[in-house]
């Protein structure tokens, strides 16, 4: 029987296994040092801030491994023997597979800052980084203050979990405006106000020279290179992106640029072996996307693509309309097709943002056809498979604004602001 | 009354006194309890559950109210109170103590225990407020039915705070207030006012939840109260079987469970803090189902049993009295076969897909409802149903049901099993509203496309045990008949992923194998079957 094992526990190497499972008899193992379950990553902070209890972000309870035949195994990968088809392990230990499929993630980038290795200074990423959190932040006696590097997701997140335990949070942001570099400038600020509603010390444009060490090696302060100044901090946290998790493999003689590269079928250069999820970087982006993309949705439509080509139906990785998703605090986003910070040549945006503060949208559009390209909403719900729909059938922005009620996915008796919505944008439409 | 506070330390000094201020109120019940003879009971009583209220209201406003709008559960699973800690399991025995002691030991509240059968203590307490509301004493169901509608109103406060930025949540508090306030507390009372000689009935409270509604003291009740008391039988079997079944049909069971019980009404309120303490697992969802079945069975089973001895006829001393009523006791027994099997078939021919492997436990579950009809038609004499002494039989049900379900375990548990072990174990009227549900009903909890992330927040928050997630990261529409229509699941939800929804039958129930946002031929291709 074929063994296929899978590097790593995560939304995509659990997919791939599902799906593997539901289409064959094949053996399958899942190898990962981190948990002995697959968890949601991104509900981690739901533990730190005690909505949750770490079982609780397990989707399946541990009868469903042996229920569906999934092997699990603790271990950490050191080596990949190709030619053997032979996994080591750093405990000791060999595992021989017939197919491989690398989803080992990402892990957080440190970009050389002076001190960056010291205790109290971490990523959240991992299981581990939270365990590490909990020790370095249990409350606000213990740590007096955070500094928290980089405005990102993981940024936020982390700065609303400290945010829980009233432990006083300093947030730096290189960019000029929170995560300006994806969101456009109306929505981007609308985050700024909202993060310092939270009583979050929001510092724009502020880089970080170097973190200051106490006699004992630990965290003491940071200093920001625009301004010298000095912040005392007891953690760290550096959320300044992640990138894909492969040094074990680069002794091996599978071929990686910042990633694992892979081709259209997720087949790396060398024949059974397969990469997905965050640590996969595709030879040619796909449409716009990225090369590299590290989205928990993307991991998991990897999985259920390769699942296809390993049973014996080549399928090449083709998503559909990009979609994507968040919560900025209190204020949920999601976006559906293409709106870049900026619109590039021949884009337009149209935005209309509540009076509250805490509600815009911001509609993409072709100028040389008024053809919709994408929408980014807060605070407001929308379908997916309306815009699914509605991208694929290329209709025009008149068309869209004119039929949002249709999109709508916010709770019964909600307020509802099409029509506020519609009014903006005829407005906007007379005065150009 | 001061369930939901969280560890003592993290807490304000206003929040403390609010609870300190809570907890004299609440110390003059259980002063009153031990005998403690107050001067003026009107002023105490007033002055207690007014400091009950107050303190619920000034921390529930110090603790949302000082924060932006947003989901605000923050430390549940720290807190003692809400995650079987010490105060969780103290407070559990507290208040199944005082379940045990309303409903077996009332003499302990002081019913009757004075001179001429006067009222001492904690029920004489309340003696000025039930006078003012129909001009007799109290009784130790009285002080329950107050305390009850104080526990909803303040904390239905609370959650309406906390959920200050959504509607679904803030209406459907405020209807369960108004259903308890008046419904189940004001209007019987009144009731009694214009025509003493009618029982308590709650309109609201509908067969079979409402289980001594059709037994025959009640209906002898109902018969001697004349005219309204007829037109009172004819709405109670009217909503039952055709009101019900409308309202579920068109908004799913929410519209009873959520909106408008008293149980459900206590749940969402006073037992918010112990919604995530519901078990999740399969095994838990295998024991709910056996078991709130049976009792659907049972209560079916056992409200024949009491109306059939009804229509046969009473004992007058040591002469039987053979009753002389319109409907005969052997077209009932008849008319509900024919009723049953009717329903019973209907779901055979046009529902067995639905149905699945359920159909088979369906099917053992009629054939005991039947065969029980046969066995109360040709052992039942007029004394005995089962070959058992009808009477006791009744005790017994009201006991197992009534009591210790509903009332000890139900709510007495809500710190261990969380808020709505008694809905989704034992209610019959949940049973039969949820296989409606889950049948014939245009309500559902739609998952928006792929953008679910699994993270939990949904199944934590459910205070059924419904393990949401499992159904929203497959894409797939959650239609269960335990599903009370909270809407938290749905608030919670981190990244816009459920809604509630009234929509068609049609495509209601829609399991994929590729979630959307992948390759549409992919998705074509695997979730064709």
């Amino acid at each position: 029987m074929e063994h296929i094992v899978i590097i790593g526990n995560g939304i995509s190497g659990v997919t791939v296994a599902r799906h593997i499972r539901k289409l064959s008899d094949k053996k399958i193992t899942i190898v990962s040092t981190e948990t002995d379950y697959f968890f949601s990553r991104t509900a981690l902070m739901y533990i730190y801030m005690g909505h949750m209890k770490f079982e609780h972000t397990q989707p399946y309870e541990p009868y469903f491994w042996k229920k569906n035949r999934i092997e699990l195994k603790k271990g950490y990968v050191k080596t990949i023997e190709s030619q053997s088809k032979t996994l080591h392990f750093a405990e000791g230990g060999t595992l021989q597979y017939d197919k491989l499929i690398i989803a080992t993630g990402s892990k957080p980038n440190k970009f050389g800052w002076p001190g960056q290795d010291l205790n109290g200074v971490q990523g959240l990423y991992s299981k581990q980084d939270l365990d590490t959190l909990e020790q370095n932040a249990p409350n606000n006696k213990v740590c007096k203050r955070a500094v928290i590097v980089g405005g990102g997701l993981i940024g936020i997140e982390l700065a609303e979990m400290l945010n829980s335990r009233n432990i006083p949070v300093t947030f730096l942001v290189r960019e000029s405006s929170f995560w300006n570099g994806v969101l456009p400038e109306g929505e981007s600020e609308m985050i700024n106000r909202h993060i310092k509603n939270h009583h979050i010390d929001l510092r724009l444009g502020m880089n970080l020279k170097e973190i200051k060490a106490d006699e004992n090696g630990h965290a003491k302060s940071i200093v920001i290179t625009e301004t010298e100044e000095e912040i005392e901090c007891n953690v760290v946290g550096l959320t300044a992106g992640v990138s894909p998790n492969i040094n074990f493999i680069k002794e091996s003689n599978i071929e990686t640029n910042r990633g694992i590269l892979v081709n259209r079928h997720l087949e790396t250069n060398i024949k059974d072996i397969f990469a997905i999820g965050d640590c996969a970087e595709q030879r040619e982006a796909i449409g716009q996307r990225r090369p590299i993309e590290a989205v928990w949705y993307t991991g998991r439509m990897m999985g259920e693509a390769l699942a296809q080509t390993i049973c014996g139906n080549p399928t090449e990785y083709k998503p559909g309309h990009w979609f994507n998703s968040a919560k900025f605090l209190d204020i949920e986003y999601q976006t559906y097709g293409w709106v870049f910070a900026k619109p590039r040549e021949n884009e337009a945006h149209f935005h209309w943002k509540h009076e509250d503060d805490t509600k815009c949208i911001t509609v993409c559009y072709d100028t040389s056809n008024n053809k919709f390209l994408g929408i980014n909403t807060f605070g407001i719900r929308m379908r997916h498979e309306v815009f699914d729909r509605w991208l694929t059938e290329e209709r025009d922005v008149d068309y869209v604004i004119n039929n949002l009620p249709e999109a709508n996915f916010d709770p019964e008796f909600y307020t509802h602001f099409e029509k506020d919505i519609l009014s903006t944008y005829n407005q906007s439409l007379q005065t150009i | 009354m001061s369930l939901a506070s969280p560890d003592a330390l993290e807490i304000s000094t206003k929040q403390k006194v609010a609870l300190a201020t809570g907890l004299i109120g609440l110390l003059i019940l259980i002063l009153a309890f031990f005998n403690v003879n107050f001067p003026n009971r009107a002023v105490f009583l007033a002055l207690s559950l007014g400091l009950i209220t107050l303190g619920t209201v000034i921390y529930s406003r110090d603790a949302y109210l000082t924060k932006l709008e947003g989901i605000k559960n923050d430390g549940v699973w720290f807190k003692s109170i809400s995650s079987r800690g010490v105060l969780g399991w103290g407070l559990g025995v507290v208040l199944t103590a005082f379940y045990i002691v309303l409903y077996f030991f009332e003499e302990l509240l002081g019913a009757g225990q004075g001179a001429n059968g006067a009222n001492t203590g904690l029920i004489a307490l309340f003696d000025p407020l039930s006078n003012l509301l129909s001009g007799r004493n109290a009784s130790q169901w009285f002080v329950y039915g107050t305390l009850y509608t104080v526990a909803i109103a303040a904390f239905g406060y609370k959650f309406i705070l906390k959920y200050r930025h959504n509607k679904y949540q803030q209406l459907r508090t405020i209807s369960v207030i108004f259903f308890q306030l008046g419904f189940a507390y004001l209007i019987p009372e009144f009731m009694h006012v214009m025509n003493s000689d009618l029982p308590y009935y709650d309109l609201k409270s509908v067969w079979p939840l409402n289980y001594y509604l059709f037994q025959d003291y009640h209906l002898n009740e109902f018969l001697n109260a004349g005219n309204i008391g007829i037109a009172l039988i004819i709405f109670g079997v009217v909503s039952t079987l055709v009101i019900t079944p409308i309202l579920t049909y068109k908004y799913g069971k929410r519209w009873y469970c959520s909106w408008v019980c008293g149980c459900g009404g206590l749940a969402e309120t006073a037992g918010d803090s112990f919604r995530n303490l519901s078990s999740k697992k399969m095994s838990a969802w295998k024991l709910e189902r056996w078991l709130i079945h049976a009792v659907l069975v049972f209560s079916v089973i056992m409200t024949v049993a009491v109306v059939s001895t009804f229509l046969k006829g009473h004992w007058e001393g040591d002469t039987f009295v053979k009753a002389n009523y319109w409907l005969s006791n052997e077209v009932f027994l008849i008319s509900i076969g024919l009723f049953l099997t009717a329903v019973f078939t209907g779901i055979m021919l046009f529902k067995r897909n639905e149905l699945g492997k359920d159909a088979r436990y369906g099917a053992i579950g009629y054939a005991i409802v039947i065969l029980s009809l046969f066995v109360i038609y040709f052992t039942g004499t007029n004394e005995q149903i089962f070959f058992i002494k009808s009477d006791s039989l009744k005790s017994a049900y009201g006991f197992a049901i009534g009591s210790v379900f509903s009332g000890v375990i139900g709510t007495g548990f809500y710190p261990i099993l969380g808020s709505r072990s008694w809905c989704r174990f034992g209610c019959p009227m949940a049973a039969i509203l949820g296989f409606q549900q889950r049948m014939f009903s245009k309500f559902r909890i739609t998952t928006n496309g792929g953008q679910c992330i699994s993270c939990g927040n949904c199944s934590n928050s459910c205070e059924m045990g419904i393990d949401v997630r499992a159904y929203a990261q497959k894409g797939e529409n959650i239609v269960r008949s335990s599903c009370v229509g909270c809407g938290v699941c749905s608030a919670v939800c981190p990244r816009g992923v459920l809604k509630l929804e009234n929509d068609s039958m049609e495509g209601r129930i829609n399991p994929t194998e590729i979630l959307l946002g992948n390759d549409v031929d992919l998705m074509d291709l695997v979730n064709q079957k």
